[in-house]
């Protein structure tokens, strides 16, 4: 296993409330590791962290380290466009892009600068086949991608943020706003992807996080509570309040 | 919501717990009824002979519910999971003891061995003191307790080799004798497979109180091997 990003006691404030305290965790390559904690607990926070995203708020101030492959991502080196190439994004609502399906997919390569219309043809077809909807789309790639059901429209953002082949996927709440139908598609295909990527998932869904993660972080109040193989957890963890929590004592 | 999954909780609780008081009670009751003869006694406790059955299946049925609709985890999960594999045992411990009652209606007047009987009467407290102590340690969560109780089969499996000694003796010593020591090889035997189950049992409360998977019963398996004489 090798670790692919490293968070090293990063501490979060907004002004003066500090709402990340310290946390400190590895990721591995080629894993799913699920992000749980009751709402407020700062996970979103922690996961956005990861590919910059809360660069741009007012008043906020991040201290401690967080590296991608060695390289500290809050550096002054550190380019934010091929860090958000290689850790991409896809958010709780659907968002799709008011055009085509296929211009959805291969609006990263155009703005990567990819010209060539066979190449782009090509990872379209790849993308959309990794995100598992290409069957359900392929004779259709013209049409809007917001006249899709919610499912679809989801599937679709993965496999746009997948078209510019990033090494690090973040998820935040990736299946919250879909049926369960849906939310098991987007499941399935995040467990054939897993292979290929390392995700980064926060879910409010718990049997979500035992189905397909395999390490598991619970969160509370800023803290890193307990991390490990989700199996442990899920069956044994190592503190109360953790199980408390699985099961719904609270949050 | 979650004060629903506890009150059934706490309500499977009692249900299994009074299934471990009843199995423990029928374990005396089925040996002493044998020692003395009493056939009355015997038939009393035979008379449903389908009560543990239909006890665990209740139990059986609401753990499922509960793991099906409530869905536990962690701490929960593995209690819910004791329970279900623990009432089993306690099922199994059960229909060894109706076995144990069966064989005093039909076990004839015949030339006794009191030395057995004397170690028969042992092994029955034995395992009747394991099974109320791992009973205890299940419900304060004490593993050490239920760690020490299975320990103490090891008494019980002596005891069986023991008990087998001297019936082969009487006899060897006193044919007449034959037909008490086989229903004796058959009472021994149903007390040692009641302390294997409570082996079993103490198993799984380790489970339940620190998520380890542990065979207690490792030590019975050699002695099994040695069971010829």
């Amino acid at each position: 296993m090798t670790n692919i990003m490293t968070a090293s006691d990063v501490h979060l404030s907004y002004g003066p409330v500090e709402a990340l305290h310290g946390i400190s965790m590895n990721f591995e390559e080629k894993e799913l590791t699920a992000l749980l904690g009751p709402s407020g607990c700062g996970k979103s926070t922690f996961l956005r962290c990861l590919n910059r995203m809360n660069d741009d708020i007012d008043n906020i101030k991040i201290t401690g380290k967080i590296t991608f492959e060695d390289e500290d991502i809050y550096g002054s080196k550190m380019d934010l466009v091929k860090l958000r190439k290689e850790v991409g994004m896809v958010f709780q609502q659907p968002t799709p892009f008011p055009f085509s399906i296929y211009n959805n997919v291969a609006y990263g390569l155009h703005l990567a600068g990819v010209k060539d219309k066979s190449i782009i043809d090509q990872r379209v077809e790849e993308s959309l086949k990794q995100a598992a909807i290409w069957n359900e789309v392929k004779d259709d790639l013209n049409k809007n991608a917001q006249a899709l059901s919610g499912g679809q429209q989801q599937r679709i953002c993965i496999a746009r943020a997948l078209a510019v082949h990033p090494k690090v996927v973040l998820l935040d709440e990736p299946t919250s706003a879909l049926d369960p139908i849906s939310s098991s598609e987007i499941e399935e295909t995040l467990l054939s992807l897993k292979h290929e990527f390392t995700f980064i998932m926060v879910t409010h869904n718990l049997q979500q996080a035992s189905r397909i993660s395999d390490k598991t972080a619970f969160l509370m109040n800023g803290d890193l509570i307990e991390y490990g193989s989700t199996e442990d957890m899920f069956i044994n963890p190592k503190k109360q309040i953790t199980s408390d929590y699985l099961n719904g004592r609270f949050g | 919501m979650h004060e629903v999954f506890l009150d059934e909780l706490k309500r499977l609780n009692t249900r299994f717990m009074n299934l471990g008081i009843d199995v423990s009670e029928q374990i005396d009751e089925a040996t002493q009824a044998y020692i003395d003869h009493d056939k009355k006694l015997a038939q009393d406790l035979v008379a449903d002979d389908k009560k543990f059955a239909r006890a665990a299946l209740k139990v059986e049925k609401k753990t499922l519910k509960l793991m099906a609709l409530q869905q536990p985890v962690a701490t929960d999960f593995r209690t819910v999971i004791s329970i279900l594999e623990a009432t089993s045992d306690l099922e199994r411990i059960g229909e060894n003891s109706m076995s144990i009652a069966w064989e005093t209606i039909r076990v004839k007047g015949n030339r006794r061995i009191p030395e057995v009987e004397e170690v028969i009467t042992s092994m029955s407290k034995k395992v009747n003191f394991m099974l109320d102590q791992i009973l205890k340690a299940y419900v304060q969560d004490d593993e050490e307790l239920a760690r020490t109780m299975a320990k103490k089969d090891d008494e019980v499996d002596e005891e069986f080799v023991k008990a087998r000694k001297i019936a082969i003796e009487g006899v060897q010593k006193d044919p007449e004798a034959a037909v008490a020591s086989a229903s004796y090889f058959m009472i021994i035997r149903l007390l040692e497979r009641i302390g294997d189950h409570v082996v079993n049992l103490a198993q799984w409360v380790v489970y339940k109180t620190s998520g380890e998977l542990v065979d207690l019963n490792s030590q019975h398996h050699k002695f099994d091997d040695n069971i010829d004489m």
